[in-house]
């Protein structure tokens, strides 16, 4: 359900400034929500000046260089550095994107870092990811057949193959399904876009042969149809996909095979 | 559900095997209104300022009435299920189960009370 305020306990408030490093001249502005579910207070955004002349160019970069030479409290998760494992989702610059391949060069003014929206926090810009992962587990993310296993492998086209593309390279960051307004509201019930991108994939995957089951579990009301084509997903996506469009195409799916 | 697994609250009631039928009809309904929106304008647009008997008139024209009555039809049944979109989104529980009455009573009553009219100035 629709909540268009937060709750008095997530209240942001003006928190630390850090101090400017000594003898830096080209310094940025960092302004980055934290939380610590421990010490019972409000949420609160702390000022950091990080010295860009000694670091790397992306936003992870000076997460790291804060983290390592400012405050070693700052929590946040990270892993590949290189947009692969889709750790380090977070909302930067109002943007839900990869900070590892966000560059700070992107950004005008103050470098802003908020956790992913609307979803619980664990601890400064670590969101509580389960409900999420739970429920790309429930579209069966894997190749379901009935027929008896062949020798060598399952075969598959190169042109049916073309079809997986831009579906498969999907790494789970979650910026589409916390940028998207009915997942805020309904992500209970919602898959959302990144749990139906994946559905798709297998889908529309030609070794697969659950098709039906899978677009039988699908129909519904809030799983699937809370999609409003809104494409905020299909925007913010750190890896240029279009879970918008594979949404479409399941809806056509749905449409097809009962004309 | 307090001590539900993470599953099992993704699961919820399972699938409700509809929807499909309704984001259809609001396909078909939004093509219909897209010829049925302009011809609606176009043919009343001009009526406007005009005398009362001419208005009455023009109303009781067999082309004219089936034009406003499609336009009652489709448009209210479009609005219905567009407006259960909007409510599902934004309330839950009781609410949503009492505006999605509400909405279709006054849905199909402004229907009811159109086509009504128009039969009145018809005959």
């Amino acid at each position: 359900m629709v909540e268009l305020a937060l709750p008095k306990n997530s209240q942001i408030t003006t928190g630390k400034t850090w101090p400017k490093p000594e003898g830096a001249t080209n310094l940025r502005k960092f302004q980055i929500y934290r939380w610590n579910p421990d010490d019972g207070q409000n949420p609160r955004v702390d000022t950091y000046w990080v010295d860009v002349d000694s670091c790397g160019p992306m936003v992870l970069d000076a997460l790291i260089k804060i983290k390592n030479e400012i405050d070693p409290t700052l929590t946040f998760r990270r892993s590949c550095r290189e947009g692969i494992c889709g750790s380090c989702a977070m909302n930067i610059d109002g943007i839900n994107t990869l900070a590892c391949i966000f560059g700070m060069d992107e950004i005008k003014g103050d470098v802003k870092i908020y956790p992913l929206p609307h979803m619980p926090v664990v601890k400064d810009l670590i969101p509580d990811l389960t409900h999420f992962y739970a429920q790309h587990a429930s579209i069966m993310p894997w190749l379901e057949t009935k027929t008896q296993r062949p020798e060598k492998e399952w075969r598959q086209s190169i042109e049916d193959r073309k079809k997986l593309d831009g579906l498969y390279e999907c790494v789970m960051c979650a910026s589409c399904s916390t940028s998207c307004p009915s997942y805020w509201w309904n992500g209970d019930r919602y898959l959302g876009p990144a749990a139906l991108l994946h559905a798709y994939r297998w889908i529309i995957d030609s070794r697969d042969e659950a098709t039906g089951e899978r677009l039988d579990e699908l129909e519904d009301p809030f799983k699937l149809y809370r999609c409003h084509t809104i494409m905020n997903c299909t925007k913010t996506c750190p890896k240029g996909l279009n879970p918008a469009k594979a949404i479409a195409n399941i809806k056509k799916m749905m449409v097809e095979r009962q004309l | 559900m307090k001590f539900a697994t993470d599953r099992k609250r993704v699961i919820g009631l399972g699938s409700a095997r509809s929807g499909t039928e309704h984001f259809w009809t609001m396909t078909l309904t939004s093509v219909a209104l897209m010829v049925l929106t302009p011809l609606f304008v176009f043919t009343f647009g001009p009526l406007l300022g005009q005398p009362y008997d001419a208005v009455i008139a023009a109303l009781g024209h067999p082309l004219r009435a089936l034009i406003i009555a499609l336009m009652l039809i489709v448009g209210l049944h479009h609005f219905r299920l567009g407006i259960q979109v909007v409510v599902e989104d934004y309330t839950g529980g009781l609410t949503r189960k009492g505006l999605l009455i509400a909405f279709s009573i006054i849905s199909y009553g402004l229907m009811a009370i159109g086509l009504f009219a128009i039969a009145k100035l018809a005959f």
